[in-house]
C-alpha cells in the first residue's frame, strides 16, 4: 500500500537544483510572500519508488488488453513517442517567431491539409485540445454562422440518445436547447422521428457513425438532406472514427462540422486520461468560422500563422494546438498513407466482428449484423438466470488482466458491455479474451454468489463509492489533509 | 503497420464471422465509398518518417536560440527523474480511470496533484486538471455564473491576452459580457475604476502579463461587496512557491497554468490548466474529481467522486462539456513537484528572481532603456525601448537571440515595450549576450532612421 508523497519524506532531505540565489525575501517586500509552503521534501529515491509502486497498480494498453467501446484504446506505436521527444519541437516556444518554426509549421499544414483529404472536409483546426473542446468549438461556430445569416433564433439541438454525454452537454453550453432522438429496433436513428423533430427552430444535429452501437447509420444521406432542407447544420462527432478512416469521409456524407480524437484513431496515447486532440474540420462554406491562428502557406513557400481571419470565433485554447500530441498523430499518418489508414479501418471491423462471432453464444448481440468497430452485447438474460450482472463480468476480466469493457452505455440496451477490440490486437489476443469471458459465464451459472466478489487480484477490489460522494459532496476526503497536530501547529 | 494480421488470420477469422471479404464487412451505401485516391502522401518505411520528423523538428531554429520569451510559456529545468517516471508505459497508456481496480496508480497520482494545487493555491479542493490555463479561465467564469445567476464578467486588462481572448470566444456563445478593468500607469490593475456591480465575477492575474506582481486584495474586496467572487489567475505556476496565496489575496477561485512544473515549451502545448476553489464550490467544478475511500477489505482506496456533476452521466446538466483532461501532463507535474520539493521549488524560484532582476537593471541600464513599470516582478518584466520593440526583436533574432515579447502584438499602443523573461536557466553570459546586442542593435536602428 504506498503512502501519500505527502506521507513521506522529511524537512532537510530537500535539494535546491539549482545554485543558491538566497530566499525570496532579499528580492520582495514580505508582505507579497507566502508565509510557507507546505509541500514534502523527498530524496530522489523515495520519488521513484513511489512512482514505480502507482505504476505497478495500473492497467495500460503496453501490458493490459482494452476492449473498450467508444475509447478505442489501440497501441500506440513508440515512433510517435520518439518523433515528441525531439528538441526542435519540445524547446519551440509558441510565440517564436514564424521564421524560427518552418518544421512546426509545415508539420500542422501537412496534417491539416491531410486530415481535410481524408475526412471530405475543406479546412481543418488543429486548435482544440480533445473531443468535447471540438464539439464546443464546433458549437460556437455554428451559433455564429446562423447569426451571419440572420437566423440566430435557431436554438434547438438534436441528438441521437445513443450519443456520447459530451453532445448534449457541449450544445448546452451554447444555449442549445438538446432534443433527442430514440432509435429504431435496428439500433439506427429513427428517420421519421428525427423528421418530425425538424423546423425553423433547428440549429445542429450531432451525429456519429458508425453510431455507438457499432451500427452504420445507412440513412445517413436521408438524414444529413433532411437536416440541410430544414436549415440546420451537421455535425459529425468523430470518436468512432476508426472504423471508417480511408474507407468513407464525413464530408461526402453530407456532415458540415466534424471533431476528431487524434488519442483514439491517431494512436496519441490516452495519458491515464489525455492530453488528447481534438482537430475541427468545416465544410468550405463554414471554414472561415474556424478558431484562429491556422497555418497558410505563401507564395514563396513559407509558412506563418494567420490571424488574419475576420469571421473566426477566435482562439479556443491558449496556444495553437496541441502541438505535440500532432506530432504523434503526424507520425501514425506518415508511416500509414491513405491506404495503411483503410486497411487499419477494415482491421478494426474484422477484429470487432470476429469477437462478436466468437461470444454471441454467451451473452445476448442484440443487433445481430455485421458491426463496424465496435458491438454492444447485453448481460440482461445472464442476470435474469443467474443475478450476475454486466458490472460483475466487468469486474471478473480485471482478474484475468483484461481492462473491462465499457457497461452500462448506451442507455438504450440494458446490462450492456460495449466491445472495441481495435485493429492492433491479435487473434490469440482475441481467442484469450473469448476464452475468459466464456469461463466468467459458466462461473456466472455455477457459482453466481463467487460473481460479486470479483475481483480478487487487482492492487484493490470493489471500492465504496457512496461513502467518498458523501464526503465529497462537503468538500472533504478530495486531498491529503494535514493530521490535525500539524495544522494546529 | 502496426496491425499484427496475418493473410491466414484474416482468412480464419472472415470464416468464422461468415463473411466473404473485409470489404463485405465495411460496405457502405451507394454513393458513399472513396473512389479515387485521396490527396494524401504515400507511406514512408518507419526508418523513412523517423528521418522526415526529425528533419521538420530541426528545421525550428528557434528552438536552438537564446530565448527570453514568457509570456506564458516558460523555458524551465526539468529534472531527469520526471520524464523517466512520469511517461512510464503504465502511465502513458493507460485509460481514463473510471475502473478503479485497475487504475489505482493513475488515481492516486491525480489526488496528490490536487493536494499539491490545493497546498499551492491555499485552496480547499482543486480539480484532476483542464487543457489549459485559458480554458481553466473560462471554466473559472462559468463557475462563478453558476454560484450566482449573473452574466457579466470583469476582468483585469493585466489577464494574459490569450486568455482574455479565449474568454471572449466563449462568451459570444454563452451570451456572456465581458467588460475590462483598466491598467493604471505603473502597469497594476486599477482596482478605483473597477464596477463590481452585477458581476459574477472580478478576475485578476498575478504576476500579470506584464510581470507585475498584484495584490489582489482591493479587486477580492469589491467583488465580494458586490457579491461576486474573486477569480486569480495564475499563468506563472512557480510563482505560487513563493507569492502569497490566491486564498490569502482572497480569491474565491484559483486558476491557471502549470507547465512550469516539468513540461515542455512544445509549441504551446499539450501543457496543463489548473482550477481550485473554497468549499463551497466544490460541486461548482467542472471535470474529473478523485476522491479517498476503502475497497471491501478495508484498504485505502482511490475512486472518481461526485461524477454526478459531469457529461457522460448529467448531459446537457453537467457544470462542464470536459472529458479527456490533461491527466498525463499533471502526473509530470505531479513529478516534478514531489522531485524538487519545498526546498527546490523555493531555490529556483528565488533564482528566477534573481537573474531577472540581473537582466532587468542590465537591460534598463543601456541608454535609452527603461523599466516600464515601477513595481515588483517576478521573473518577466516590460522594459520600454528606445526604437520600436517588434524592429529590434526581429534584428537580434537574426543574431540568434529571442530577446522577448513585443507588446505590440497585443496591445498596440505599446509599440516600444519589450516583455522578457528570465529563469533558472539564463545565465550571466546570456544576459551579456542579449545586453550587447539590444545596445548595437539600437544603434544601427538608430542609424537607419
Amino acid at each position: 500500500m504506498p503512502s501519500l508523497l505527502f506521507e513521506m519524506g522529511a524537512p532537510g532531505r530537500g535539494s535546491r537544483f539549482v545554485a543558491d540565489a538566497g530566499g525570496a525575501k532579499k528580492y520582495l517586500p514580505a508582505d507579497l510572500l507566502r508565509s510557507e509552503l507546505p509541500i514534502p521534501d523527498l530524496a530522489e529515491i523515495e520519488v521513484a519508488r513511489h512512482f514505480m509502486d502507482l505504476s505497478g497498480r495500473n492497467f495500460s494498453v503496453d501490458r493490459n488488453f482494452y476492449p473498450l467501446g467508444s475509447c478505442t484504446m489501440k497501441y500506440n506505436p513508440k515512433l510517435n513517442e520518439a518523433a515528441a521527444g525531439f528538441p526542435g519541437f519540445t524547446d519551440l516556444h509558441p510565440f517564436a517567431p514564424d521564421d524560427g518554426a518552418q518544421g512546426a509549421l509545415q508539420l500542422l499544414w501537412d496534417m491539416e491539409r491531410t486530415l481535410s483529404a481524408l475526412f471530405g472536409m475543406a479546412e481543418f483546426s488543429l486548435m482544440p485540445a480533445a473531443g468535447a473542446h471540438g464539439e464546443i468549438t464546433a458549437m460556437l461556430m455554428a451559433k455564429k454562422h446562423f447569426a451571419a445569416i440572420g437566423q440566430g433564433s435557431r436554438n434547438v439541438c438534436l441528438v441521437p440518445d445513443t450519443a456520447h454525454g459530451t453532445n448534449p452537454a457541449s450544445a448546452a453550453m451554447v444555449g442549445y436547447r438538446v432534443v433527442s432522438i430514440p432509435s429504431t429496433s435496428r439500433g439506427r436513428t429513427d428517420v421519421g422521428a428525427l423528421r418530425s423533430r425538424l423546423d425553423g427552430s433547428t440549429a445542429v444535429c450531432m451525429m456519429t457513425n458508425p453510431n455507438t452501437l457499432g451500427l452504420f447509420e445507412d440513412d445517413i444521406i436521408e438524414i444529413t438532406q433532411a437536416v440541410h432542407d430544414a436549415g440546420g447544420l451537421m455535425y459529425y462527432d468523430g470518436a468512432n472514427a476508426n472504423a471508417i478512416v480511408g474507407l468513407t469521409r464525413p464530408g461526402d456524407m453530407g456532415f458540415d462540422l466534424l471533431h476528431l480524437n487524434l488519442h483514439k484513431t491517431f494512436s496519441v496515447p490516452h495519458g491515464g486520461g489525455g492530453p488528447g486532440s481534438g482537430p475541427v474540420g468545416a465544410s468550405a462554406a463554414l471554414a472561415k468560422y474556424l478558431p484562429k491562428p491556422i497555418v497558410v502557406r505563401a507564395a514563396d513557400k513559407s509558412f506563418a500563422l494567420d490571424w488574419r481571419r475576420p469571421d473566426s470565433i477566435g482562439p479556443v485554447r491558449e496556444f495553437w494546438s496541441h502541438f505535440l500530441a500532432i506530432v504523434r498523430a503526424y507520425a501514425y499518418v506518415i508511416v500509414h498513407g491513405e491506404e495503411g489508414l483503410r486497411r487499419n479501418s477494415l482491421l478494426a471491423v474484422l477484429n470487432a466482428n470476429y469477437v462478436r462471432a466468437k461470444i454471441k453464444d454467451m451473452l445476448t448481440v442484440p443487433y445481430d449484423d455485421f458491426c463496424r468497430h465496435e458491438f454492444v452485447c447485453s448481460a440482461e438474460t445472464l442476470k435474469k438466470e443467474t443475478g450476475v450482472r454486466a458490472l460483475d463480468l466487468a469486474k471478473g476480466l480485471l482478474d484475468a488482466g483484461v481492462h473491462a469493457p465499457t457497461m452500462y452505455w448506451p442507455h438504450v440496451v440494458p446490462e450492456c458491455l460495449m466491445i472495441e477490440p481495435t485493429e492492433t490486437e491479435t487473434k490469440e489476443t482475441l481467442d484469450a479474451f473469448a476464452e475468459t469471458l466464456r469461463a466468467l459465464v459458466k462461473q456466472s451459472h455455477d457459482d453466481p454468489a463467487s460473481m460479486a466478489e470479483l475481483p480478487l487480484h487487482t492492487p484493490v477490489r470493489r471500492v465504496d463509492e457512496a461513502q467518498v460522494g458523501r464526503q465529497a459532496n462537503k468538500g472533504i476526503g478530495l486531498r491529503w489533509e494535514p493530521p490535525p497536530n500539524e495544522r494546529a501547529r | 503497420m502496426y496491425a499484427p494480421h496475418t493473410e491466414r488470420d484474416i482468412q480464419a477469422m472472415l470464416e468464422v464471422i461468415g463473411a466473404k471479404s473485409l470489404e463485405a464487412l465495411s460496405s457502405l451505401p451507394r454513393g458513399l465509398k472513396i473512389e479515387k485516391p485521396l490527396d494524401v502522401e504515400a507511406p514512408l518505411p518507419e526508418a523513412n518518417a523517423y528521418a522526415r520528423i526529425k528533419e521538420l523538428a530541426d528545421a525550428n531554429s528557434a528552438a536552438r536560440m537564446l530565448s527570453f520569451l514568457g509570456a506564458g510559456a516558460y523555458r524551465h529545468y526539468q529534472p531527469p527523474a520526471v520524464p523517466w517516471f512520469a511517461t512510464r508505459s503504465e502511465f502513458l497508456t493507460s485509460y481514463t480511470p473510471y475502473q478503479a481496480e485497475a487504475s489505482q496508480g493513475s488515481l492516486q497520482a491525480i489526488f496528490e496533484w490536487q493536494t499539491y494545487v490545493s497546498l499551492l493555491t491555499g485552496m480547499d479542493v482543486s480539480n484532476a486538471s483542464l487543457y489549459d490555463g485559458a480554458t481553466a479561465l473560462v471554466e473559472g467564469v462559468i463557475m462563478s455564473m453558476h454560484a450566482n445567476g449573473r452574466k457579466r464578467v470583469a476582468i483585469s486588462r493585466g489577464v494574459h491576452p490569450m486568455y482574455r481572448a479565449v474568454l471572449d470566444t466563449y462568451a459570444a456563445g454563452m451570451g456572456l459580457e465581458v467588460t475590462e478593468i483598466p491598467l493604471s500607469a505603473n502597469g497594476l490593475t486599477d482596482a478605483s475604476k473597477l464596477d463590481a456591480s452585477g458581476v459574477a465575477c472580478v478576475v485578476v492575474q498575478s504576476p500579470n502579463f506584464f510581470g507585475c506582481i498584484e495584490d489582489l486584495t482591493p479587486a477580492a474586496k469589491a467583488a465580494h461587496e458586490a457579491g461576486a467572487l474573486c477569480v486569480s489567475v495564475t499563468a506563472e505556476a512557480l510563482s505560487l512557491a513563493v507569492l502569497k496565496t490566491p486564498r490569502e489575496s482572497g480569491a474565491d477561485i484559483a486558476l491557471g497554468e502549470a507547465q512550469s512544473f516539468g513540461l515542455p515549451l512544445g509549441y504551446g502545448g499539450p501543457y496543463v490548466g489548473f482550477i481550485a476553489a473554497t468549499r463551497e464550490h466544490v460541486r461548482r467544478l467542472p471535470g474529473r474529481l478523485v476522491g479517498e475511500t476503502k475497497d471491501v477489505d478495508g484498504r485505502r482506496a482511490f475512486v472518481l467522486t461526485l461524477q454526478g456533476r459531469e457529461q457522460h452521466i448529467r448531459r446537457e446538466l453537467a457544470t462542464s462539456n470536459i472529458c479527456t483532461n490533461q491527466a498525463l501532463c499533471a502526473l509530470i507535474a505531479t513529478v516534478y513537484l514531489a522531485t524538487v520539493g519545498s526546498t527546490g521549488l523555493q531555490a529556483i524560484a528565488a533564482a528566477n528572481l534573481k537573474r531577472a532582476r540581473e537582466l532587468k537593471e542590465a537591460v534598463c541600464a543601456l541608454p535609452g532603456f527603461a523599466s516600464a513599470h515601477e513595481g515588483p516582478t517576478f521573473n518577466e518584466f516590460c522594459v520600454r525601448t528606445p526604437v520600436p520593440a517588434a524592429t529590434l526583436a526581429k534584428r537580434l533574432e537574426k543574431q540568434g537571440i529571442l530577446a522577448g515579447l513585443p507588446l505590440s502584438r497585443f496591445y498596440p499602443e505599446l509599440d516600444h515595450d519589450l516583455l522578457m523573461c528570465a529563469t533558472e536557466l539564463t545565465s550571466s553570459d546570456d544576459i551579456k549576450r542579449v545586453t550587447a546586442a539590444l545596445a548595437k542593435e539600437t544603434e544601427r536602428a538608430v542609424a537607419a532612421v
